[in-house]
């Protein structure tokens, strides 16, 4: 079961440290993880493996957007199934 | 990665900036079983059949919304054609038919539930007669009820005696609701072409010909169609249409993807994806925004009816094939209460309800959500119904009247709904009677289905 979370903002020291020790805390692992500039943003996608989840999913969304809230960039999880259903056929 | 940065960035902005969400998922329940010889006992199955077949559809919906990230406005029920239904009670009243399917509703936690309804497009039975005396009452005195009347079809033309009567129903509901500006009609739809499958309210309904029960999901996504041809700004109308093809595609996956979920997760078949483009009134949630994107100053402009023509085909060319079923209305909605564009145009007297009748010939439903002058006497409300009516049964498509005649408003008063019915300002009404043409009653027969030109 994955997932795929973005953080898109201004670049600064310790994005990717302060999301990926939510995900460590709650039993995700991250499959991969890139990141580039996309209109002028700093973008970073994971896609990640709920599958060991400790919290309920509600839980970690909520999580996820106030960690972002704290340091000014907007975080996003979406299921995987969703951008299968809109972008293969 | 296997989505590209550009694809995530698109999704994630169409729910995060541009307002997509699944309007609604509807349960469509089958009453036939629930008849009886008396009343109490036949309201005794609803009630049971309801709540137990609906038990976790609201827990469902949240259930995925969580899941999936995707927003999911409201979950719905449609009941078989109540006449059908209460007919075998022999009851003179419905109302307490309607108090029951308030309450059933209510305990399952929906946010609405369709089908107080008659099928009368060819002539009323006795139950068909009750239903439509009791729509009144039935439709004030309860909260979350919805009801529909088909009054014409193709096949069978136009039941001038139920139009008349639908008419003085609507004047009669505005009045028993005028504290909220006659709020009780936006519970009501006068159709001609009704679909059996409509997930949308207030003219949901689980019609004669569907199984036992089946989930009907609607979306909603305005905004993203109108976002994705903000960068064509000049571009040809080959292009425009494209774009709107390629985005209706996607959107009507995403809602495929829900009405499965939602299928397996209940045990009830899928039945169809409701295609159509449902605004809210909320900015940027908007069909004639749209519109104006295409150019045009102000919906109701020269030029609006050829822009909804596109749009509304372009919107169904691209989620036919995204789905497996498609159903219900599909199309474009133009709801004058719901549509924050539509509201600013009707406010600036760009808009008229002769320019929205003639918009109604090339996209979904009709006359929807607009709010008339309290004195428009009643059988001007029935010659409005006929006329469309009358587009629907000769262009072989649905056609629907949601009039608001708000009492002791006149035009330009602006009345407030709230929530996904907004408000807006009272439209005028032409002053000429038609109180001759509605007296005569009878059917207009059925158009002759060859030699179309």
């Amino acid at each position: 079961m994955f997932a795929i979370i973005t953080v898109v903002g201004v670049d600064m020291v310790g994005i990717i440290a302060k999301v990926s020790a939510i995900l460590a805390d709650r039993g995700v692992n991250i499959a991969s993880i890139s990141q580039t500039i996309l209109d002028e943003y700093f973008t970073m996608m994971m896609r990640v493996d709920l599958s060991g989840l400790k919290v309920p999913r509600a839980a970690l969304k909520e999580d996820l957007e106030k960690a972002g809230e704290e340091i000014g960039v907007k975080v996003t999880l979406i299921h995987e199934e969703v951008l299968q259903a809109m972008h293969r056929i | 990665m296997i989505f590209t940065p550009f694809e995530i960035q698109e999704t994630v902005r169409m729910f995060s900036m541009q307002k997509l969400d699944i309007r609604t998922v509807t349960m469509g329940i089958s009453l036939r079983d629930c008849a009886s010889s008396s009343g109490e006992e036949a309201r005794r199955r609803i009630y049971d059949k309801i709540t137990r077949r609906a038990e976790r559809l609201v827990a469902v919906g949240r259930e995925i919304e969580t899941e999936f990230g995707i927003p999911i406005i409201n979950t719905r029920i449609s009941v078989t054609p109540i006449a059908m239904v209460a007919e075998a009670s022999g009851e003179s009243d419905y109302v307490e038919f309607a108090r029951t399917l308030d309450k059933a509703a209510k305990t399952v936690g929906v946010n609405f539930l369709g089908g107080f309804s008659a099928l009368v497009q060819k002539g009323c039975t006795k139950g068909d007669l009750t239903l439509l005396s009791s729509l009144p009452r039935a439709l004030a005195e309860t909260d979350i009820v919805c009801g529909s009347v088909n009054v014409a079809s193709t096949q069978a033309g136009i039941n001038m005696d139920a139009v008349r009567r639908m008419g003085e129903i609507i004047k009669d509901l505005a009045a028993r609701t005028a504290a909220a500006g006659g709020i009780g009609c936006a519970k009501l739809v006068v159709f001609a072409n009704a679909v059996e499958d409509n997930p949308f309210m207030a003219g949901a309904f689980h019609g004669p010909g569907e199984a036992e029960s089946a989930i009907n999901v609607g979306l909603s996504g305005p905004g993203v169609i109108k976002s994705a041809l903000e960068g064509l700004s000049g571009a040809s109308f080959d292009e425009v249409a494209e774009t709107i093809k390629k985005t209706a595609f996607k959107i009507t996956r995403m809602g495929e993807l829900v009405a499965h979920e939602a299928s397996r997760r209940l045990g009830v078949p899928f039945g169809i994806i409701d295609l159509s483009l449902a605004p809210t009134p909320a900015v940027g949630d908007s069909v004639a925004r749209i519109l104006q994107e295409m150019g045009l100053e102000h919906v109701g402009a020269p030029g609006s009816t050829a822009a909804l023509a596109l749009l509304n085909d372009a919107v169904k060319k691209g989620g036919i094939m995204a789905s497996s079923h498609v159903g219900g209305l599909s199309g474009a909605f133009i709801p004058v209460t719901e549509d924050e564009g539509m509201v600013e145009a009707a406010q600036r007297g760009c808009l008229s309800i002769e320019k929205l009748e003639a918009m109604t010939c090339v996209c979904s439903v009709g006359l929807d959500m607009i709010l008339i002058p309290g004195d428009t006497p009643a059988s001007t409300v029935s010659a409005i119904i006929a006329d469309e009516a009358a587009i629907g049964v000769t262009n072989h498509k649905t056609t629907a009247v949601r009039l608001i005649p708000a009492p002791g408003r006149r035009p330009g008063d602006r009345v407030e709904f709230g929530g996904l019915l907004g408000g807006g300002p009272v439209m005028a009404v032409s002053p000429l009677s038609a109180e001759g043409f509605i007296a005569r009653g009878g059917r207009i027969p059925a158009p002759v289905h060859s030699f179309r030109n």
